[in-house]
């Protein structure tokens, strides 16, 4: 009894106050059908206040001149295009109606004054909104193009704000209007203002702030400012560089993990067998084209494709490399350098089989909506999420290659072989068996590497080319057989190089990269971790 | 005819029969071709386009580049995956002399200048072309751009003993590194275009047939002393060591040879030979291009030497001329299949024809004596008989 009655008060209260609360909108509404405009900005604030989700768009939709009523029962609508049977939106009844007649309906007419208060007043209602991506964007677009008119509610806004980063947009748009201030007090807590956010504009008003002309003094009248901006720039400047070397080191890893996912499987061949394998890139390039064409096959499920391109290209690849070990390698064993020749002259078959199953031209491998995009963190630092998925996925493939080669037989056998293929052999393992295996698993793992790199690079026939030399240096600089090495390799590399890149260039970048590794192997011929006893010298 | 036997020619040839042909076929080629080119009456039979006499001379130059890699590769086991990088280096260097030579009948007409650099707005001519004005000083660098590097990075490679596959990695990794710097504008070779409307060489016009005709035979003969040096080096002492590291370097090392010294030596004699042969032919196609040190290109020059048969001087020339020929006909017949010959190539070769078609040859002359010569292997006794 007691439980139906609390149930009761609970909906009468309910009811009561989405009653009270379509009143108030409905009421506050009465005041933009007026003529006079006193009586419209007294409305505009009352709906400013009133918390009805209709508040908003009604408002949006008056500042943007898409405010009508109804002549006959003074109904508000919003109109994108006014013409006969156009679809309109009822802000009272909630609902989508079309209107017969353009005479039926007449415009809510709003003047200056009007929108500068609409503009405050739809910044009030958006920045104490419950929901941060409406408040985020709000504030960007404030900061974007600020003015002095919403510089209290930036303030009350600023006091209100949780988030740090909305926070940062804030004081950045306040930051700019009281640097148009005249008062050097106003301008000095400007400078602070701004010193809270790293967006390109901020640094764009500390650096004219602190702009100097040829003999070295301020350009700024305000001398003391000056010299106060760029303390501050300084900070800001140390932070901005924090962020940019953060940047790079993601971007370095990230290229890194592309190359770990090229190399790993070069290196693990060249490990166990001593042969390089001139046509892994192009095992990189079955990977891509098999992603392209897993897609072709299912243009439906799109964001799907890939989890089917993964192990379809690892199997193509796999099944490519084992067939090359069993007609071509196995009969060259123990002439490394032929090998070297024989791969090679199958790399350029695949690719002119590519080219003219698919055409020389590159084809566009899609990317599914989750992958692709922007992580913004800030003004300084940016994201794209392909990047991080590489990362992960790089970071996923070699988790599962070292559990493969620690935790299972032929990890096991394959481990032996590389250290010492004779005594292996004697133990009862099969080499040639391994082998196989060994170049299938490698090429299988380019194989994957192409789906990884059809996401990020262009898939053309001389995708694999374009890998190939890099991938090398990887195997070379981490040394063989050994995916420790190969991962440290690849990582350094990818890293030295994003750091490079701003620098001198990508090209340059590349040319140093390249001398120091030859300079590298000056030191330790056989790379960073070279297998080590007496089975090395062969 | 007793002084002529004492020649070191004589003696090289005597015991050298597919030497003997294929040089004298190079010297068909290098004499009878320009010569047609130039007299033939237009139209009649005996009439040569300028077209293919200037892919004769395009393989002659190949065929002194595969002679530089089977130096270093066929006798000493140096597979060079980056003789690309060298020829271009030496081609370079003679492009940068004809480039001087436009002077001011570029398409900018600036005395100073060439074109390229007055596109990029370029005031001053770089420090690295003074001196290219001179044919001497451009030949000079012909020899030094190529050897120096080959030195430098010989020198730091032998030394820390980076062999195998790992140096032809390398090697790879240095033509690759070589070809994105000359595809930049800013290093002030002229980028993408590389070096290009050359006018004239010497003070003669490049684009006559004459001169091209000069060119051709140049190669041939060039071809030829380069046959004969290297025929000397391989007789020599100096070249029984270099194969000696071939079949086993650790134990070369312990007789007391410096390993090192010795193959470097012979890298950068090598480089410097596929440098001469890219400054003959740069000026016979009109271009000195950035694509030439792509890596594919100096794999390439290892599947002529690998067809002709490594380890033999002749075979290198003979894998030069067929492949060359092949590629030009191919390229313009069937372009779609080129690709498959030449991986089909590179594939069968090594797998049933690793002593190249040298190799087949000496076989076949081989079983034709019957057991009268029994040494194993002709074409080295012969060298061992020029030796002495």
């Amino acid at each position: 009894m007691k439980i139906i009655k609390s149930l009761t008060i609970i909906v009468l209260a309910f009811s009561f106050a989405s009653f009270a609360r379509a009143n108030n909108f409905e009421q506050a509404v009465q005041g933009l059908l007026e003529n006079s405009n006193k009586k419209k900005a007294a409305a505009v604030e009352q709906l400013a206040k009133v918390d009805d989700p209709r508040s908003l768009p009604t408002l949006k939709a008056m500042l943007d001149a898409k405010l009508y009523y109804k002549k006959d029962d003074k109904s508000l609508v919003i109109i994108t295009d006014l013409e006969e049977g156009a679809t309109v939106h009822n802000l009272m009844s909630q609902s989508d109606e079309s209107i017969s007649d353009k005479r039926a309906v007449s415009k809510v007419r709003i003047n200056n004054k009007l929108r500068r208060l609409l503009r405050s007043s739809i910044a009030v209602l958006e920045l104490s909104s419950g929901d941060m991506a409406i408040r985020l964007e709000s504030a960007k677009n404030l900061a974007k193009n600020p003015s002095a008119d919403m510089r209290d509610v930036l303030i009350i806004a600023l006091e209100k704000e949780s988030s740090s980063k909305i926070a940062g947009f804030l004081s950045l748009s306040l930051g700019l209007i009281d640097l148009e201030n005249e008062d050097p007090a106003v301008r000095r807590k400007a400078v602070d203002y701004l010193s809270g956010s790293v967006e390109p504009q901020a640094i764009g008003a500390l650096k004219a702030l602190t702009a100097k002309d040829k003999d070295g003094n301020y350009l700024e009248q305000d001398k003391e400012l000056a010299a106060y901006a760029a303390k501050v720039f300084k900070r800001v400047d140390t932070k901005m560089q924090l962020f940019k070397t953060s940047e790079n080191m993601l971007f370095g890893l990230s290229l890194g993990s592309v190359l770990l996912l090229a190399a790993i499987g070069l290196a693990i061949t060249f490990g166990v067998m001593g042969v390089i394998n001139m046509a892994h890139g192009e095992m990189i390039m079955l990977g891509a084209y098999t992603t392209f064409t897993v897609q072709q096959l299912m243009p439906e499920l799109i964001g799907a494709s890939l989890f089917v391109a993964i192990p379809v290209a690892f199997i193509v690849a796999a099944a490519v490399g084992v067939l090359m070990e069993r007609l071509i390698i196995r009969h060259l064993y123990g002439r490394p350098l032929d090998t070297l020749l024989a791969t090679f002259g199958v790399s350029l078959i695949l690719q002119q089989a590519i080219r003219q199953i698919y055409g020389a031209n590159s084809v566009s491998v899609i990317s599914p909506p989750w992958i692709s995009g922007l992580w913004e963190v800030n003004g300084a630092l940016a994201l794209t999420y392909n990047r991080i998925y590489i990362l992960l996925f790089a970071m996923l493939v070699l988790g599962l290659l070292a559990l493969l080669l620690k935790k299972t037989l032929v990890g096991l056998q394959m481990r032996a072989v590389t250290q010492n293929r004779p005594m292996a052999n004697s133990m009862g393992i099969r080499a040639g068996w391994v082998d196989a295996m060994t170049f299938g698993l490698g090429s299988g793992i380019a194989g994957i590497a192409g789906v990884a790199l059809s996401q990020i690079a262009s898939v053309s026939p001389n995708l694999g080319q374009t890998y190939i030399v890099d991938s090398f240096m990887v195997v070379v600089f981490g040394g063989v057989g050994n995916i420790m090495g190969t991962f440290i390799g690849a990582m350094t590399l990818g890293v030295i190089n994003k750091f490079l890149e701003p620098q001198v260039g990508a090209v340059i970048g590349k040319i140093i990269v390249l001398v120091f590794i030859i300079l590298f192997i000056q030191w330790r011929p056989r790379g960073l971790f070279a297998l080590k006893g007496r089975f090395v010298e062969d | 005819m007793n002084l002529l036997q004492q020649t070191f020619i004589y003696k090289a040839l005597q015991n050298d029969i597919f030497g003997r042909y294929v040089l004298s076929f190079v010297i068909i080629i290098g004499t009878v071709i320009p010569l047609l080119n130039v007299f033939a009456p237009e139209g009649s039979m005996f009439d040569i386009t300028t077209f293919t006499m200037t892919l004769m001379g395009k393989i002659l130059c190949f065929a002194i580049l595969a002679l530089a890699l089977d130096l270093v590769w066929g006798y000493c086991g140096i597979l060079s995956l980056g003789h690309g990088a060298f020829f271009s280096l030496g081609g370079y260097a003679m492009g940068m002399y004809l480039m001087r030579q436009i002077g001011d009948r570029g398409v900018y007409g600036n005395p100073e200048l060439p074109d390229f650099m007055v596109f990029l707005n370029w005031d001053a001519l770089p420090w690295y072309w003074y001196g290219f004005d001179s044919f001497g000083f451009a030949l000079l660098m012909v020899f030094l751009a190529p050897g120096i590097l080959a030195f430098v990075f010989g020198w730091m490679a032998f030394r820390s003993r980076v062999t195998g596959v790992y140096f032809s990695i390398i090697t790879q990794a240095l033509t690759f590194a070589l070809m994105q710097a000359f595809f930049m504008n800013k290093l002030g070779f002229g980028g993408n275009n590389g070096l290009t409307d050359f006018k004239d060489i010497l003070g003669f016009n490049i684009q006559s047939d004459e001169t091209r005709s000069v060119l051709v035979f140049t190669a041939a003969l060039v071809l030829c002393i380069t046959y004969f040096v290297c025929k000397y080096i391989v007789s020599s002492k100096f070249g029984k060591v270099l194969v000696s590291i071939r079949d086993a370097e650790s134990r070369t090392r312990f007789l007391g040879y410096r390993v090192e010294h010795y193959k470097l030596l012979v890298f950068t004699f090598s480089a410097i030979v596929a440098g001469v042969a890219g400054a003959i032919y740069v000026p016979l196609v009109g271009a000195a291009n950035p694509s030439e040190f792509s890596p594919i290109n100096s794999i390439g020059i290892v599947i002529w030497v690998a067809l002709g048969g490594r380890g033999t001087l002749y075979g290198a020339i003979i894998g030069a001329l067929v492949i060359g020929y092949a590629k030009s006909y191919f390229t313009t017949s069937f372009p779609d299949l080129w690709l498959y010959i030449l991986g089909g190539l590179f594939v069968l070769t090594t797998m049933y024809l690793p002593e190249g078609i040298a190799g087949r040859l000496e076989q076949l002359r081989q079983k034709r004596n019957g057991s009268k010569n029994d040494p194993s292997t002709p074409a080295k006794n012969a060298e061992l008989e020029v030796a002495k």
